[in-house]
C-alpha cells in the first residue's frame, strides 16, 4: 500500500487501513478538554472503585474529639457532626454511584436496550410494534417521578421478603451492604434508560440492513445471529457510546436526588444524597459551610465532566454532527 | 398528516389508561392499609371494617380499578387519605396555582436574563466577554440545585441578609426569588446558548448587510432585524422546555418549603396517600405526553424538511 502512494506521489493518508472506531478515539484524543474530563471521571471512578484501599478512613469512622472541621492536612475536606471523614465518605459515595450507573446502564441501556433496539430493527413487523409501544409507554411517565413511586412501593416488599429469606436461611449481609437499595433502584433507572437506547440501535439498524453487505451475508447463508452480531452490531457502537455517556449523568442524578429524598440509598451506607441532606439545612450552611458544599461541589463536578465528555464523544464519533 | 394526528391523538388516552394502571397496582402493591392510614390514632375495628367495606377496599382489584378510572372521567380523583375530608381535586387545584406560579417565574428569569446574556455575547463575539459567556452557559448547564441553593442561601440570606429564606407568600413577594432564581438557571444557560447561536446566524445574513448599507442606525438593526429574527429557533425551544419545568420544581419546593404540587406529592408518598399520588401521576403524564405531541406537530411546521410518521404523509 505504501510503495504504491509513493509510486502514485500520492500523499501518504494516514486515514488508510484504520477503522472508524480508531478514527474516532484518535480525533477524541487531541480534544484536551474532553481528555481532561476523561482524566477526572477516571479519578473519581477509580476513588470510587477502589475506596476501601485508597480512602484514609472508614466511612462510617467517627471521631467525636474532632467534629465538624474545616479542611485541614488530616482531613483534606473536613470532617462532619460525627466526625467522619469527609474525603473518606464522597469517596465511598462516589462508589455507590459507580454501582448504580454501571449496573443500571449496563442492564438496562446495554443489554436490554441494544438488544431490543437490534430486533425491533432487524425483524420489523410486530416484533417491532410491540417494542415501540411498551417502550412508549415508558417514556409517557415523568421520568424521575415513577422512579420515586417505584420505588417507594416495591422496596419495602422486596425488604420484607429479603428479611423472611434471612432469617430462614442465617445469612445477614444482603440488607447490611445495601444490596437490596443497589438492585431496586438500579433497576427501576433502567426500565427508564432502555428504551432511548432501544430507539437509537434501532434506527441504525434500519439504515444498516439496508446495506448491500447485508444482503450478500444472507444470501451465502449467514445465519441470523450473525448478521446481527457481525454486519449490524458494529454500526451501532458508535452512537451507543455516544448515548451511554450521556445517560451517566442523567442516572448519577437521579441516585442523588432518590437518596436526598430519603428512599434511595440507606444510611449507614454512604452516598452523596444522604450526605447532601443530612449537611443540607441553613443552620449548618451558616456555621460549615464545607460540609454542605463538598458533597454538592462532587456531584455538580461529576455532572459537569460527564456532560462535556458527552459533547466530546459527540462531535469525534458523530461525524454529521461535527 | 391528519391521519397521523388523529392516531397520535387516539394513542393519548390508551397511553393514560395502561400508566393509570400501573400506578394504581403498584399502589395497592406497595405497603401501608389506606384504612389505618386513613384512621390514624382514632383506629376502632369495627370503624376499620366499615371504612373498608364503604371504600370497596375488599373488591377484587380489577373492579376496584374500573371504578377510580369512571369517577376519574368526572375529574373525580377520591378523598385524600392525610388530609380528611378534602378532596383531591380540590387539594391540587390550589398546588397547582402555587406551582405554576413558581415555575413562571423561573421562565421569566432565564428567558429575560437568557436573551440579554446571549445578545450580548453574540454582538461581542471573539471578545473576552464573549468566551466568558460560552463558559456560563458550560457550566450553567450541570449546576444541579443541590449546589444552587447553598450557594444562593450563603449569598442572599446569610451575607448580604436580603431575602427570606424560606416560604411562600404569593407571585408578588421576595419570597419567590431565589427558589425562581435557583429554578431558573439551568435555563438560563440554554436560552443564553440559543440566543447566541442563532443570533450569530442572523448577523451574518445578506439582509443584515443591507440594512447596514441603507444607513440604518445600528440600535435598529438590532431591535429590528437581528432581535426578532434571532428569537425564532429560541421561542420555539423554550415551548419544550415547559414540560421539563415542572418535573424539577419538586426539589426546590421541598428546600424552600413552597406548597405546591411537588411538596404534597413528596409528601403523600411517605404518607402513603394513594388517591393523590395517582392523581398527580395522571396529571403529570397527561401534560407530558400532550407536550411530546404538540412538540412533534411544531417542528415540521418550522422545518418542513422534516416530515411525521414516517409513511404515513404523502410525500
Amino acid at each position: 500500500m505504501r510503495d504504491e502512494a509513493q509510486r502514485l506521489q500520492l500523499p501518504e493518508s494516514d486515514t488508510r487501513g484504520h477503522s472508524y472506531f480508531y478514527l474516532s478515539v484518535r480525533r477524541l484524543s487531541r480534544k484536551k478538554l474532553s481528555m481532561t474530563c476523561l482524566v477526572v471521571i477516571i479519578i473519581m471512578y477509580g476513588s470510587g472503585i477502589f475506596a476501601p484501599l485508597v480512602a484514609p478512613h472508614g466511612y462510617n469512622d467517627q471521631d467525636l474529639s474532632s467534629v465538624k472541621e474545616r479542611p485541614s492536612l488530616t482531613h483534606p475536606l473536613g470532617t462532619d457532626r460525627l466526625g467522619r471523614d469527609m474525603l473518606s465518605r464522597v469517596m465511598y459515595s462516589l462508589r455507590t454511584t459507580v454501582i448504580i450507573t454501571v449496573t443500571s446502564l449496563v442492564t438496562g441501556a446495554l443489554i436490554i436496550g441494544v438488544t431490543l433496539g437490534l430486533i425491533a430493527g432487524y425483524f420489523g413487523k410486530w416484533a417491532d410494534g410491540v417494542i415501540m409501544r411498551v417502550g412508549e409507554v415508558t417514556s409517557a411517565f415523568p421520568d424521575i417521578f415513577l422512579v420515586l413511586i417505584i420505588v417507594a412501593t416495591v422496596k419495602p416488599r422486596i425488604l420484607q421478603w429479603v428479611r423472611g429469606f434471612e432469617d430462614a436461611t442465617g445469612i445477614d449481609w444482603i440488607i447490611r451492604l445495601g444490596i437490596v437499595d443497589y438492585t431496586v433502584i438500579s433497576l427501576a433507572l433502567a426500565a427508564f434508560s432502555w428504551f432511548g437506547m432501544a430507539r437509537l440501535v434501532r434506527g441504525q439498524v434500519l439504515q444498516a440492513r439496508e446495506n448491500q453487505y447485508v444482503e450478500a451475508a444472507r444470501s451465502m447463508g449467514s445465519s441470523t445471529r450473525r448478521i446481527l452480531a457481525r454486519h449490524l452490531l458494529p454500526n451501532v457502537i458508535s452512537p451507543v457510546i455516544v448515548s451511554v455517556s450521556a445517560g451517566l449523568g442523567a442516572v448519577a442524578g437521579a441516585e442523588v436526588v432518590l437518596s436526598w429524598l430519603g428512599i434511595g440509598i440507606q444510611p449507614p451506607t454512604p452516598s452523596l444524597g444522604v450526605m447532601i441532606f443530612e449537611n443540607g439545612n441553613i443552620s449548618v450552611l451558616r456555621s460549615d459551610p464545607h460540609m454542605t458544599l463538598v458533597p454538592s461541589s462532587v456531584l455538580v463536578l461529576l455532572l459537569f465532566t460527564f456532560s462535556l465528555l458527552g459533547d466530546g464523544l459527540n462531535d469525534s464519533f458523530n461525524p454529521r454532527a461535527r | 398528516m391528519a391521519t397521523y394526528i388523529v392516531r397520535r391523538l387516539l394513542w393519548v388516552p390508551v397511553l393514560l389508561f395502561i400508566v393509570s394502571f400501573i400506578t394504581f397496582a403498584l399502589g395497592r402493591f406497595g405497603p401501608g392499609d389506606p384504612v389505618q392510614i386513613l384512621l390514624g390514632q382514632n383506629f376502632r375495628q369495627d370503624a376499620y371494617d366499615r371504612i373498608r367495606e364503604q371504600q370497596g377496599l375488599d373488591d377484587p382489584i380489577a373492579v376496584q380499578y374500573t371504578r377510580y378510572v369512571g369517577n376519574a372521567l368526572r375529574f373525580d380523583f377520591g378523598e385524600s387519605y392525610q388530609y380528611r375530608g378534602r378532596s383531591v381535586t380540590d387539594l391540587l387545584k390550589s398546588k397547582i396555582w402555587i406551582s405554576a406560579q413558581l415555575n413562571f417565574a423561573a421562565l421569566l428569569i432565564s428567558v429575560t436574563l437568557g436573551i440579554a446574556a446571549g445578545l450580548f455575547a453574540a454582538l461581542r463575539q471573539g471578545t473576552w466577554w464573549d468566551s466568558a459567556m460560552v463558559a456560563f452557559t458550560l457550566v450553567g448547564q450541570s449546576m444541579h440545585v443541590f449546589l444552587t441553593v447553598p450557594i444562593a442561601l450563603y449569598i442572599f440570606v446569610l451575607w448580604l441578609d436580603l431575602l427570606p429564606s424560606h416560604g411562600w407568600d404569593g407571585f408578588f413577594s421576595t419570597s419567590i426569588i431565589l427558589p425562581a432564581l435557583v429554578l431558573g438557571i439551568p435555563g438560563v444557560a440554554i436560552v443564553t446558548r440559543l440566543t447566541r447561536a442563532s443570533t450569530l446566524d442572523v448577523i451574518g445574513q445578506d439582509y443584515i448587510r443591507t440594512a447596514h448599507a441603507k444607513g440604518l442606525p445600528e440600535r435598529l438593526v438590532r431591535v429590528r432585524h437581528i432581535l426578532r429574527n434571532s428569537m425564532i429557533p429560541v421561542v420555539t425551544t423554550l415551548g419544550f422546555s415547559l414540560a421539563g419545568l415542572a418535573s424539577g420544581s419538586f426539589i426546590v419546593e421541598l428546600y424552600f418549603g413552597i406548597p405546591g404540587v411537588g411538596l404534597l406529592t413528596i409528601e403523600s408518598l411517605f404518607a402513603r396517600d394513594y388517591p393523590i399520588i395517582m392523581a398527580v401521576t395522571l396529571l403529570g403524564t397527561t401534560l407530558f405526553v400532550l407536550a411530546n405531541l404538540i412538540i412533534d406537530l411544531i417542528y415540521p411546521v418550522l422545518d418542513p424538511r422534516i416530515r411525521l410518521g414516517g409513511d404515513y404523509v404523502a410525500g
